[in-house]
């Protein structure tokens, strides 16, 4: 029999894992000896893209350091869906203590790890509500300290675990149960919230990264690099909810993709103040394309009056490509 | 060794002889001078292993300390006042988790209008927090307290807070008899954690619970409290054994042998209430002294067991229950035995640093001695400056901001930290 070529890339990005790749060269997921941290029977809606972030996140961190990881969790989405009393999902030591302090609970535990002589590494996690927003305050001094914290923020732009209210992550015109789709402006305000992870370069800790579900193999390889520096590092995940944001279950990673081939979510790394590598696109799709299957932009859509609206969230989207030099015709993605 | 030593510099060496492993520091007067001192003796290498971490807020301290602690170190923090209140939200979470963190209260009043002085505000407010609530007298107790704590918090995995008065304890150099390392190391074991993050056997901590057994773990916080109801006063005489002077327990009776009235309070205030019992004693006045050391867990039956032969009590309250009166006269009147029919008095005093005097005192010891008092009684209430802002109320609707209005009527009178 002839050796067919198999042509991985068959959903145009690196999102699979597969066990066909030279060794050094799959996912941590493609290994049967993958930690598992967040193992089954959590209760996330069909298609999150919060779990699934988090799952390939914590269990990349757990073979960069060699299981020897503890977490901690702000109060949401991931916290709530991974712990119903008396079951847990994680398959690691996971504490969970407030909705806004989860950056301080992991600057305890690694300077409790200091003060035993342990090596044991530390990670935190929180949605974009707990991270942007409520535990900013911590999370800015967990950075300034440069205390040995890998933090991720799963973004899903809103607040999901209390019924999807607007964040300071939530993008310009999408509606939530606070910014509803009524009177001359529907939706969320223009020109407010905040760029945490440009916030945290500012900050010159050691790594700030920003990845989406839509190229796993990026997080983990994120996830994997900053787990071999020291100090403060930052990983913001773009994690799709289809509760929240109105889209089909299975069209997670499509939508996450597209919110990178757009240019909305531009994926970017760097450290000590300087962007140093970017996500390329190949092409620029046009904004409408993200916006559409999404419920929650669908006022955008009814009348011709969304046009205005769409062209400044394009505006967004330009700028973006502009300041990052999103685009390169030679690129994989 | 004894040494002439400022409160904080004092509670501060002893906390070191602890061995914390993280200690957190947000500065908030009148607690500085505690949290810098440890500053030092770890900068120094004095103190060590030891994490010391300048946070940005008192939630973010409690909540480093949170971790530290389910991580299976020792943590340590000091706070007052405002910044008590702004770590509310940890300081339930660190007693739900179980967490034996030992926390240092400089009591200081709670605004507006902000106020930097001694009252109990701060503490009191925190009462149902499920932390143990300890009350020091004397620099030498808050000293004392604080190696108690430790092993009460680990023995019992729940935090404790020793409470001192602000700059009247803290800022006061007394003598105070220091322990050596060897002392409070044959004291104090090592923390052997109930719960830890260990990556060798992984645990889940603090996961949603839901109706099915919320109760029952409350509960089980409110069991370990009575608990130690019965641990302080073990420890206090293991102490006591150990180092060679009384120090902490639940209560701490003076003159109460055939005392018809009794004074109850917490704090240094006791010092001042024992000079004028003293002399009402002389007087040949029936008169004794209960000093509340446990505030929580509440000593209601030591109370009630020692209160048995007195007809009228009076609480010297450094704090209010806004809309309702006395805090720790609440307590006292639920702890007592209503068949005795005992008389009460809330005395409110010392609100905001005012100065607790032994004439003022007296005159109230003489008014619940006689049976005249108030059930509510305010000390040292300036009447007519009272008056006089309820009636530019009642005239102008714009009557402007009270506090200011207060302190303008009082003019240079206010200038002066009475
Ligand atoms: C101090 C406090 N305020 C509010 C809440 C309610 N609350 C719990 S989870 C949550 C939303 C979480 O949003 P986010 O951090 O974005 O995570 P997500 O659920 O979207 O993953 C809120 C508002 C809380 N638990 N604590
Ligand atoms: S609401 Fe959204 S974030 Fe929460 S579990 Fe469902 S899909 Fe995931
Ligand atoms: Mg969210």
């Amino acid at each position: 029999m002839g050796y067919t070529p198999v042509k991985f890339y068959q959903t145009g990005t690196h999102t699979i894992g597969n066990r066909l790749l030279p060794a050094d060269a799959r996912t941590v997921q493609s290994d049967d000896d993958r930690a598992n941290a967040l193992s089954c029977g959590h209760r996330a809606c069909q298609g999150c893209g919060e779990a699934l972030g988090a799952r390939y996140a914590v269990d990349a961190a757990m073979r960069a350091v060699g299981g020897d990881l503890v977490a901690a969790n702000a109060t949401g989405c991931l916290e709530v869906f991974s712990t119903p009393y008396p079951e847990t999902s994680w398959q690691i030591p996971w504490i969970h203590s407030l909705f806004g302090n989860a950056p301080a609970i992991a600057t305890g535990l690694a300077a409790a790890m200091k003060a035993k002589g342990k090596a044991t590494r530390v990670i935190a996690q929180g949605g974009d509500g707990g991270t942007t927003d409520i535990g900013f305050g911590c999370l800015s001094g967990m950075f300034e300290r440069n205390d040995d914290v890998l933090y991720i923020c799963y973004d899903n732009e809103a607040y999901m675990n209390t019924g999807v209210q607007r964040s300071s992550a939530t993008p310009p015109a999408a509606r939530t149960a606070t910014t509803p789709a009524l009177g001359a402006a529907p939706g969320n305000v223009f020109g407010q919230g905040k760029d945490v992870p440009r916030i945290a370069l500012a900050h010159e800790i050691p790594y700030v990264a920003t990845a989406t579900v839509a190229n796993l193999r990026d997080l983990e390889a994120k996830v994997t690099h900053a787990m071999s520096l020291h100090g403060a590092r930052y990983i913001h995940v773009l994690v799709p909810c289809p509760l929240g944001w109105g889209t089909a279950s299975h069209d997670t990673i499509k939508i996450a993709r597209l919110a990178v081939e757009t240019g909305l979510f531009p994926v970017f790394e760097g450290g000590n103040g300087d962007v140093t590598g970017v996500l390329k696109i190949r092409a620029k799709r046009p904004v409408e394309e993200y916006l559409k299957p999404q419920k929650r932009f669908a006022h955008l859509f009814k009348d011709a009056t969304g046009a205005a609206t769409i062209a400044r969230l394009q505006a967004i989207a330009d700028r973006n490509i502009a300041r990052y030099g999103l685009i390169d015709p030679a690129a994989e993605v | 060794m004894l040494k002439q030593i400022e409160g904080s510099r004092a509670v501060a060496e002893t906390v070191a002889l602890c061995r914390p492993e993280v200690v957190c520091a947000y500065p908030i007067s009148p607690q500085t001078h505690i949290v810098e001192a440890v500053g030092e003796l770890v900068k120094s290498g004095a103190l060590a292993p030891c994490e010391y971490i300048n946070v940005e807020s008192e939630f973010a301290a409690m909540s480093v300390a949170i971790g530290a602690s389910a991580a299976g170190a020792r943590a340590y923090t000091a706070t007052a006042s405002q910044g008590l209140l702004f770590m509310v939200e940890a300081i339930y979470n660190a007693s739900g988790l179980g967490l034996p963190i030992v926390m240092t209260v400089a009591n200081r009043a709670i605004g507006a209008p902000i106020n930097i002085w001694n009252d109990h505000s701060d503490a009191l407010s925190q009462r149902d927090s499920g932390w143990i609530q300890l009350f020091a007298e004397t620099n030498q107790e808050a000293a004392d307290l604080h190696i108690q704590a430790f092993r009460l918090a680990e023995a019992l995995c729940l935090p404790v807070m020793v409470c001192m008065d602000g700059f009247i304890l803290t800022h006061a150099y007394e003598r105070v008899d220091l322990p050596t390392q060897q002392q409070v190391d044959a004291f104090l074991p090592r923390y052997e954690p109930r719960q830890v993050l260990d990556p060798l056997d992984p645990v889940t901590i603090g996961a949603m619970v839901g109706p099915e057994a919320f109760t029952e773990v409350r509960y089980l916080a409110h069991y370990r409290q009575e608990q130690a109801l019965e641990m302080i006063p073990e420890i206090a005489t293991n102490f006591t054994a150990a180092f060679g002077r009384d120090s902490g327990g639940l209560v701490r009776p003076y003159r109460l042998e055939d005392a018809e009235t009794v004074v109850l309070a917490l704090g240094s205030v006791l010092g001042t209430i024992k000079d004028v019992i003293d002399e009402m004693r002389d007087a040949g006045v029936k008169i004794g002294v209960l000093g509340i050391v446990s505030y929580r867990p509440f000593p209601a039956e030591a109370i009630r067991a020692a209160m048995s032969h007195a007809k009228r009590w009076v609480v010297v309250e450094k704090a209010l229950a806004v809309g309702m009166g006395g805090v720790v006269s609440t307590d006292v009147r639920m702890a007592l035995d209503p068949a005795l029919h005992q008389v009460g008095t809330a005395a409110i005093a010392g609100l905001g640093g005012r100065a607790i005097t032994k004439d003022s005192l007296r005159r109230l010891f003489d008014t619940v001695v006689d049976g005249t008092a108030e059930p509510l009684h305010f000390l040292d209430l300036n009447l007519p400056v009272v008056k006089h802002e309820l009636e530019r109320m009642g005239s102008l609707r714009r009557s402007g901001p009270i506090a200011e209005n207060l302190l303008k009527h009082l003019g240079a009178v206010a200038a002066r930290i009475a």
